[in-house]
């Protein structure tokens, strides 16, 4: 824990951080300018987010993970457990991208959308950051060689981002005579980037725009109850991969 | 000090170690050389606890270092190649290493006045040359006055002045009666200092023997010819 201190101050400092926190600045501040309906405006950054978030998270937790790979070494070759290096890690780099993410969207969400939406936008923006984080920090254990780990990484992004809503949809046709409800929405929590739309739509209780998981949740658990689900298994998420990978780090040949 | 029993070690299915067991005690210089990929770096990481070990059992101070870490607070390890944070400075780093340590050790700081890194203890790494980083890898090292120091390819990347004080701080900690390990492709640089050579190939440690019977057995007085000699 000692550690954390020293490798916030490296990171903060990181020229791609700064980049990424202007620019989630000048998006959310041009969102909110240009809509005149506030909600209309968080409907529009939350669509920016569930795609820029996850991709800079983690992008940048691999890279970083890869450049320090020998002072990682070093590290291992003080008298200090191999776990404590790896939890600080993830504390320096969760901390400094959900600052970023405070920052460069938070603090102009508030300003436009001073309420508990507002505050559940920022939440789920520091979860997706916090999860897509301890993602890559599982993909770069796993995977020695740089290239490959960046690739896999990108791969990752692409699958729940993208492909993941292909597959529910295929599912969805293929099965659509069986009562599949509850299978799709076990399916749903399987991704991050879904719950994180569903848990801030079901706040605004724009069914239009829910989707068919969303519109699942509503019906199943009701507005409130729904909310605490996702936001509940969204926690999960940012912590399972990292325990996966603090376990392989553990024993890992350096 | 450092007692090392049976290991063997594998990277999926090319056996880097076989079965390897040798002592090295305190007031020893060591030079561990052989080809590249004959598993001098593996040794080293597995004494470190970089490489956990599957078989066999390494003690040092008679405690096995399995599961253990606290017995590297007696290593000084100088890495190969030493990458740090790019927007970390010099400072920091070694700070950043006095708090792992605790920061009551007395700490040794010849190193980093002879190199004259004070002055420039506020520049960022990114901005550092790989001999200034090398500088600062070897500071850190010394700076604790452990009982092992574990020197990898310790000189490579120095201009020859700083080589020449990395050396001549090697020659003043063996006389304080430290085990230190050596790797080295320069042999020629590893002439002045060492008590002991071990060499490896394949995995297997070939030639282990002081450097006194190897003078004998010989009759040459360059390492180099030393070891061809002695290897067939």
């Amino acid at each position: 824990m000692r550690m954390t201190k020293y490798i916030l101050t490296d990171i903060l400092r990181n020229k791609t951080l700064i980049v990424y926190t202007f620019l989630l600045f000048l998006l959310s501040f041009s969102v909110f300018s240009l809509e005149d309906n506030p909600t209309k405006g968080v409907l529009s950054i939350l669509n920016l987010l569930l795609i820029i978030v996850p991709l800079i998270s983690s992008i940048f937790t691999t890279i970083y993970i890869y450049n320090s790979s020998e002072f990682i070494e070093l590290l291992v070759s003080q008298p200090v457990k191999r776990s404590s290096i790896w939890i600080s890690l993830y504390f320096g780099l969760g901390f400094s991208l959900s600052l970023a993410f405070i920052i460069g969207a938070g603090i102009i969400t508030m300003i436009y959308q001073t309420d508990s939406t507002g505050i559940l936008l920022i939440v789920s923006g520091v979860l997706l950051s916090l999860i897509f984080c301890s993602i890559a920090m599982l993909t770069t254990v796993y995977n020695r060689d740089k290239a490959k780990g960046i690739g896999a990484s990108i791969l990752t992004w692409l699958y729940f981002s993208l492909l993941f809503d292909g597959v529910l949809v295929f599912l969805l046709f293929q099965f659509s005579d069986y009562p599949i409800e509850k299978a799709m929405m076990a399916m749903s929590m399987l991704n991050p980037i879904d719950l994180a739309r569903i848990l801030i739509l079901l706040k605004l209780d724009v069914s239009a725009l829910m989707g068919y998981t969303g519109a699942l949740f509503r019906t199943f658990f009701g507005n409130g109850y729904g909310q605490t689900i996702s936001f509940l298994v969204l926690g999960i998420w940012s912590l399972i991969p990292f325990l996966i990978s603090l376990h392989k780090f553990k024993h890992k040949d350096l | 000090m450092i007692s090392i029993e049976n290991i063997s070690k594998s990277f999926g299915k090319q056996e880097v170690l076989k079965n390897i067991s040798v002592s090295m005690n305190s007031n020893e210089c060591i030079a561990l050389i052989g080809p590249n990929g004959s598993g001098k770096t593996t040794l080293i990481k597995s004494i470190l606890g970089m490489v956990p070990l599957v078989t066999g059992q390494i003690l040092i101070d008679n405690n096995s270092i399995i599961g253990s870490y606290q017995y590297r607070s007696l290593i000084g390890y100088m890495p190969q190649i030493g990458r740090y944070p790019d927007n970390m400075n010099i400072g920091q780093i070694i700070q950043l290493m006095k708090t792992i340590r605790g920061n009551h050790v007395i700490t040794d700081e010849s190193l980093i006045d002879d190199f004259n890194l004070r002055q420039i203890f506020e520049k960022k790494m990114s901005t550092l040359s790989g001999g200034t980083r090398q500088k600062v890898s070897a500071c850190i090292a010394f700076l604790f006055n452990p009982k092992i120091l574990i020197l990898d390819e310790p000189t490579a990347g120095l201009d020859p002045l700083s080589s020449e004080i990395l050396k001549n701080k090697i020659l003043v900690e063996k006389g304080k009666g430290k085990l230190i390990i050596i790797t080295s492709h320069v042999l020629s640089e590893l002439e002045e200092m060492i008590s002991r050579v071990i060499y490896m190939q394949d995995g297997h440690i070939r030639i282990d023997a002081s450097i006194n019977e190897l003078l004998e057995q010989t009759g040459e007085n360059r390492l180099g010819k030393i070891i061809s000699k002695a290897l067939n």
